[in-house]
């Protein structure tokens, strides 16, 4: 144990800066995004756009899965990391309208660690893995879209069918969608 | 003796006994004095963040254990359901700075008091204004602001020859409540476990999983989430984004809610409820507030007078079913992004023809460093900048005319701090440039 200050130690208002340039300092969630995204270790399937290259908390991913239902197809998910990252997780959207189960009409993405689930250990790239699974196995267990994910409980050819209408663009179900083709 | 020097002994009799004599939990080095009440009295400056719920706890108990010198920081105005725990303030002072409220209050009843108040933000200060305190004294309920001040208590330590300089330290004391439970915690930055080592500790925000929202609502609180975050980007009632605080966008939600509810047979909402929600409040509890900022001004006078030992360091309490603490030594985080590194100086001879190329070889290339793919990034101007990051294609095309600059060119100061990520190293290291030169031509 020390002692911290001795009883004489006055401190002074205003002295002068030890340290020159006094200037506004990076938060912890810049340095940690910092991190993040220069050691982001992309599958190949996936790559990100900066649309400001200052600006690492704002950015776009794509996935264009290589098998898989989706293989046909190039999807958008747009990531805003906000100033108590890694306490709180990103808002990730998914730009592309997409027939999934786990992914709704407004780009609402079902994945627990976007959630629930997240915790300051995960990074980006968990975030990323995430989603590329995402595409792989959808999941009609915990459905967004609940007709997406009867179809393909009950019907995976008519699922696939319906995929791919949707990414060469087109109605399923009545919902337009717009062609994502790669 | 005169009679005003009788009264004020008595006033502080109970502080003499514990600050002029020893005793069995004294401080292995504590030396009694009474030149230690003077201290308190009359040098010891300190700050208290937040005049909220345990911001006015804080200041009425620091007060009342003789500190003269506290300033408080508070952005918040007084709102009228503050009133039934924040109890510096009364009806009238509805709509004014907690701050200065609480200043005045304090001031006018605790003779000799001199409480400084600032209506404005923690972020409004920079470092010459933060040195000038022994301790602080933090009661927010904002986990950004805490990360904040504990990011400049760190960056102000200093070090020779990579040994902590101790008088660069200032403790810092933080509570925190949230219903009927609280902690309080005694941080010695660069010594103990910061805010960013216990990240983990801090409850998340609560979130419901997307899909029980959208598809197996068991709870009100999901048909709340669901109109909140499906329902209201869906259909945006007002073409605004959604206000907490404006009473007909809480009304269109409680609506909206109810008929969900009743289509899942689901009871329990109410109009309150969904105020709660939709801004995350947790019902303040008074009293927790009360054991809190009691545990902290205990931990400062420790700390200012050395008289105890201070907590070591965390402390956890609990009163939902009779009272519960526990406290153990929250551990420093060896890979700690803010805490864990000494400021690394890197010394720059000619800053008008040093290229930034040259400075990512000497970072790959110095044998202290031996880095692999850095990427560079810094604040200038308070706007993030990013220097150079190679691993991403859309960012390093548009950086690589950076290269070719030099560090003058680019804006970068004597004293600037770069941000270097590296996969060599767990967390993201700050060099400090430092001009050696001093005829730099600046821009
Ligand atoms: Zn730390």
């Amino acid at each position: 144990m020390i002692k911290l200050f001795s009883l004489k130690q006055q401190k002074k208002d205003g002295e002068p800066s030890p340290r020159p340039g006094n200037q506004k300092k990076a938060s912890a969630a810049q340095l940690r995004i910092t991190k993040d995204i220069n050691e982001l270790n992309l599958p190949k399937t996936c790559t990100t756009e900066f649309p400001d290259p200052d600006d690492l908390l704002t950015f776009k991913l794509i996935i264009c899965p290589d098998e898989g239902f989706y293989r046909t197809g190039r999807f958008i998910f747009s990531f805003k990391v906000g100033p108590n990252y890694p306490h709180e997780p990103p808002k990730v959207k998914c730009e592309t309208q997409v027939y999934h189960p786990n992914i709704d009409q407004q780009g609402n993405v079902c994945l627990n660690i976007l959630r629930e689930d997240w915790k300051p250990v995960l990074t980006i790239n968990s975030i990323v893995y995430g989603l590329q699974y995402l595409f792989l196995e959808p999941n009609p267990e915990d459905p967004l879209n609940k007709e997406a994910a009867e179809v393909l409980t009950n019907n995976r050819r008519l699922f696939e069918q319906n995929v791919q209408k949707a990414i060469r663009g087109g109605y399923v179900g009545g919902i337009y969608f717009d062609r994502c083709l790669k | 003796m005169s009679e005003f020097q009788e009264s004020n002994q008595k006033r502080w009799s109970h502080l003499r006994k514990v600050l002029e004599r020893p005793g069995p939990f004294s401080h292995p080095e504590f030396e009694p004095s009474s030149e230690i009440l003077d201290f308190i009295m009359s040098s010891c400056k300190l700050l208290v963040i937040g005049a909220g719920g345990l911001g006015c706890e804080l200041l009425k108990d620091l007060a009342l254990l003789g500190f003269k010198n506290i300033h408080v920081i508070d952005m918040d105005t007084i709102d009228l359901s503050n009133l039934n725990r924040q109890f510096l303030f009364r009806h009238k002072d509805i709509g004014s700075s907690k701050a200065e409220i609480a200043a005045s209050f304090i001031n006018k009843k605790i003779p000799g008091c001199q409480v400084i108040p600032h209506f404005s933000k923690i972020q409004d200060f920079d470092e010459n204004f933060y040195r000038q305190f022994h301790i602080i004294v933090c009661g927010l309920d904002s986990i950004v602001a805490r990360r904040w001040i504990n990011g400049m208590l760190v960056s102000m330590l200093n070090y020779d020859d990579g040994v902590l300089d101790q008088q660069s330290v200032i403790p810092m004391v933080d509570g925190g409540t949230e219903g009927f439970k609280g902690n309080a915690r005694v941080i010695l930055p660069g010594m103990s476990a910061c805010v960013e080592c216990t990240l983990d500790l801090y409850p998340p925000q609560v979130n419901y999983p997307l899909c029980t929202i959208a598809n197996t609502p068991r709870l009100p609180e999901h048909c709340i989430e669901y109109v909140k975050l499906i329902l209201w980007p869906q259909e945006n009632p007002f073409n605004v984004p959604l206000d907490g605080d404006d009473t007909q966008h809480i009304a269109w939600i409680y609506e909206k809610s109810m008929e969900r509810s009743l289509q899942f047979n689901i009871p329990g909402i109410t109009y309150r409820l969904v105020q709660g929600v939709v801004k995350h409040i947790i019902p303040a509890v008074a009293s927790t507030n009360a054991v809190i900022a009691g545990i902290c001004a205990t931990e400062v006078f420790k700390i200012a007078t050395s008289c105890c030992v201070p907590m070591n360091n965390y402390m956890v309490f609990n009163d939902v079913d009779g009272i519960y603490t526990y406290t153990y030594e929250a551990e420093k985080k060896e890979d700690c992004l803010v805490c864990s590194q000494t400021p690394q100086i890197l010394e720059i001879k000619d800053p008008n023809k040093m290229k930034l190329r040259q400075l990512l070889e000497l970072l790959a290339e110095s044998a202290a460093y031996q880095m692999k793919t850095p990427g560079l990034t810094t604040v200038i101007d308070g706007r993030n900048k990013t220097l150079y990051m190679a691993t991403i294609k859309s960012i390093e095309e548009r950086t690589r005319d950076n290269l070719n600059k030099s560090l003058v060119e680019l804006g970068l100061r004597d004293g600037q701090d770069i941000l270097v990520a590296d996969v060599t190293s767990p967390t993201t290291l700050i060099i400090k440039l430092k001009y050696v030169i001093d005829d730099v031509e600046m821009k």
